[in-house]
């Protein structure tokens, strides 16, 4: 048999190597995989092809590139990691074990300021699993529960809006394995795209075209977000009115949900403004608030309008004058006009003096950029916890004492109170590629559990199995995780 | 080394992994047969690989006159299914996947009353069916491309799929030639063989010879096709005819039941007549 292993000598300056993996024992040449695509020959060594993850540290920055920019560094440099001290192995690549009962594939043992820790770490299928998506934007984008597209197929819904942005719920079982085949696949690549950070086009039933990546502003109808909102136009108001005071006569704020008019608002009156006289369509709230004064859209302030002056209803004689000096403006401070009545009492647009264009760009100042954050949620139930220990309601229990640590790719995930361990966790944080999928379709994310070694033997863990770091060092390829 | 894994999906069907040998497995019928039958398969794949290569360096060898007698029950039914086309190149390894998926489906099924199962070997797929149960199979290159209903009384137990694109290496220029057949080797074995018929020259087909790929290469130096370019509609009409042509002769033989074949958008259909219905749609 030994013989047979031995490659001629021709075949080692060809560079091919044998693969030990499982008894095909193939031969490889450079840059190619074996007969099974796990392993490959990558200069002459024997590599995973999907390696394994490690993080300088849990929660903590992320470790910088070895060397140069390349990802894939190759090997650990000893300033990153010394011996290993402080690294921490993520679930990316790890692999799963089958059947769940067996124990993760790594159990690593560490100790972490001077107390013996554990981290099981693995990567689980979740059929149960999808994206929130929160789009800061307050473009139209559809209504609610309206049905979210990929490539025709519906992959999930537009869900309740938030102060300043538009909501995604997307994936979930339904979407991915509760329809068609061609709904489930399509639903699996959308939501791995988005997991992996990339950008991925939603189409809304009844609204708009959005492109959607982590870490990126919205792209809405081909018109790239900028800045979130201030405030609504009320808040606006609020925030702003002392600064325009001795300025203005008249500020309204544009805002598809609440305009804001100075005069009328609480705002101005506490400053003893004198009520101007324009009124402006929609529904009153309370005074100087008003609801839908046009309809939603990609013009000002989330409305649909280009010309501000169309929500004005009426201008009231009886209270302005000639020469009233009126600033429009919308809540992100995009949009302004600065208008002056004529002796007819309509309003004619003039040059904006410079200390009213400077509150505008306060405006412009407070708005946050405008991002897309894609939240992964999903359930770590079942079977997924037996290779964590022997009796898994106890690792479900050790997490909701927080006792047990749960990270995904090293981020540490937000879980859901009440029963099974359903999780959150913010995507950008995680390295690049954290993400990968089964065909039933299903998603397959790292997630690692830590807790101290002896709350780990207490609650049926395999602590037999525990390995060192040392030894997923040695034994294992690894990259170093270059997320941000 | 890596061991032989078996593992549940979410959905409850059957994982079993080694090597390069990777099953999805799932069977019909009332619990206290799945279950059983379902450890059977567990229990009958742990030596597969193994056993198979302690004869790989036969097992690699092109079959010619002399039908080689390989001891390994995985190996008999790959000599079996390729021994009919001894006169042109072929090596048992042409039949490795279907038939692994074959021994698989006769333990999953042995001594079990399952109304349908299938084990589907990276597109090899091995079938149960009993009457009157049926199976619908997919072509899926990203959605579904084509589609057949197997009804029990069909004499179709095995689908295969071959391609240049495909994890095995091809003569031919083929995206796919899917093939049904009485087992799942005797599909993959067809599927090698008419693929590689699908063919033409042209500067947009390149080709390498295979050990210069891979060392291991049971096809040795033969030119194996690594990139296909556009080519002009004639050139594809061509290569389909000759795919037709090789698949309508394996069917008068009684090797296969039917073929479709499809190139760059295209596809023919070489299938019997079954009261006008067509077995692929």
């Amino acid at each position: 048999m030994s013989d047979e292993l031995a490659l001629t000598e021709a075949e080692q300056t060809a560079g091919i190597i044998r693969c030990d993996a499982c008894p095909v024992l193939c031969r490889i040449r450079p840059g190619r995989a074996g007969a099974c695509d796990r392993y490959a020959n990558e200069g002459g060594k024997l590599v995973r092809l999907d390696p394994l993850v490690l993080l300088a540290k849990p929660d903590l920055a992320r470790v910088a590139f070895v060397e140069g920019s390349s990802s894939w560094p190759g090997e650990l440099g000893p300033n990153v990691l010394g011996r290993g001290e402080g690294a921490f192995v993520t679930g990316i690549g790890a692999t799963t074990t089958y059947p769940d009962y067996k124990p993760a594939p790594f159990i690593v043992s560490s100790r972490h300021e001077g107390v013996d820790m554990v981290t099981v770490v693995t990567e689980g299928i979740f059929s149960y699993c999808g994206v929130k998506v929160k789009i800061d934007t307050d473009r139209y984008i559809g209504p609610e529960q309206a049905p979210v597209r990929v490539k025709g197929e519906a992959v999930g819904h537009v869900t309740t809006a938030e102060y300043g942005s538009q909501m995604l719920s997307l994936g979930g079982v339904h979407h991915l394995t509760g329809g068609s085949k061609k709904e489930g696949v399509v639903t699996c690549d959308a939501l791995l795209a988005l997991c992996n950070r990339e950008a991925v086009e939603l189409a809304i039933d009844g609204g708009s075209t959005v492109v959607v990546q982590s870490g990126q502003p919205p792209v809405v109808n081909g018109q790239r977000e900028q800045r979130m909102r201030v405030g609504c136009g009320s808040a606006a108001i609020g925030m702003f009115a002392p600064q325009w005071k001795d300025h203005v006569d008249e500020v309204i704020v544009v805002d598809d949900h609440i305009t804001g008019v100075l005069t009328e608002h609480q705002g101005g009156r506490f400053l003893d403004m004198k009520p101007a006289g324009i009124r402006v369509r929609g529904r009153k709230s309370t005074p100087g608030r008003y609801f839908q004064v046009a309809e939603p859209g990609l013009g000002w302030g989330g409305t649909h309008i280009s010309n501000p002056l169309e929500i004005i209803e009426k201008i009231d004689p009886r209270q302005a004058w000639a020469g009233l000096r009126l600033l429009m403006v919308s809540t992100t401070g995009e949009h302004s006009a600065w208008f002056e009545l004529d002796r007819e009492l309509k309003p004619q647009p003039r040059e904006m003096p410079l200390a009213v264009r400077l509150v505008v760009e306060r405006i412009a100042e407070n708005c946050e950029p405008a991002l897309c954050t894609v939240l992964f949620m999903a359930g770590a139930g079942g079977s997924l916890r037996a290779g964590v220990t022997e009796n898994p309601v106890r690792l479900t229990r050790s997490v909701r004492q927080t006792l047990t640590k749960v990270t995904l790719g090293g981020v540490p995930a937000y879980v859901w109170p009440g029963g099974g361990i359903t999780l959150m966790v913010d995507v950008a944080g995680m390295p690049e590629k954290s993400f990968g999928y089964v065909p039933t379709p299903a998603l397959v994310a790292p997630i690692e559990f830590t807790l101290r070694a002896d709350d780990y033997a207490a609650l049926g863990g395999y602590a037999s199995r525990a390995v060192t770091l040392e030894d997923v060092l040695r034994g294992q390829r690894v990259r170093i995780g270059d997320s941000s | 080394m890596n061991g032989a894994v078996a593992a549940r999906l979410p959905d409850g069907r059957l994982h079993l992994q080694h090597g390069p040998i990777d099953l999805i497995i799932e069977a019909f019928g009332a619990p206290d047969q799945v279950e059983p039958a379902y450890r059977q398969a567990i229990e009958r794949f742990s030596d597969v690989l193994p056993t198979l290569v302690g004869e790989l360096a036969l097992l690699r060898r092109p079959v010619g006159d002399a039908c080689p007698l390989p001891r390994g029950p995985v190996a008999r039914r790959m000599v079996e299914a390729v021994w009919p086309y001894r006169e042109v190149f072929i090596t048992p390894m042409a039949a490795v996947a279907g038939a692994v998926a074959d021994e698989v489906i006769q333990a999953l099924c042995a001594g079990r009353s399952l109304d349908k199962a299938y084990v589907n070997n990276g597109g090899d797929i091995a079938i149960h069916l009993s009457s009157p149960h049926s199976l619908r199979a997919g072509i899926f290159a990203r959605a579904l491309d084509g589609a057949v209903e197997l009804t029990h009384d069909q004499p179709v137990r095995g689908i295969a799929t071959s391609g240049w694109r495909g994890r095995s290496f091809s003569l031919g220029i083929a995206d796919s030639a899917t093939i049904l057949a009485s087992t799942a080797a005797a599909a993959d074995a067809a599927a090698t063989v008419i693929a590689n018929a699908i063919n033409v020259d042209h500067p947009a087909v390149a080709r390498r010879p295979a050990r210069e790929l891979d060392p291991d290469s049971d096809l040795l130096d033969l030119p194996v096709t690594v990139a296909v370019g556009r080519l002009p509609p004639p050139l594809l009409d061509q290569a389909l005819a000759r795919g037709v042509a090789e698949a309508r002769r394996l069917r008068f033989c009684g090797l296969i039941d039917s073929a479709a074949l499809s190139l760059q958008g295209r596809w023919r259909i070489e299938a019997p007549c079954r009261g006008g219905k067509k077995a692929v749609q």
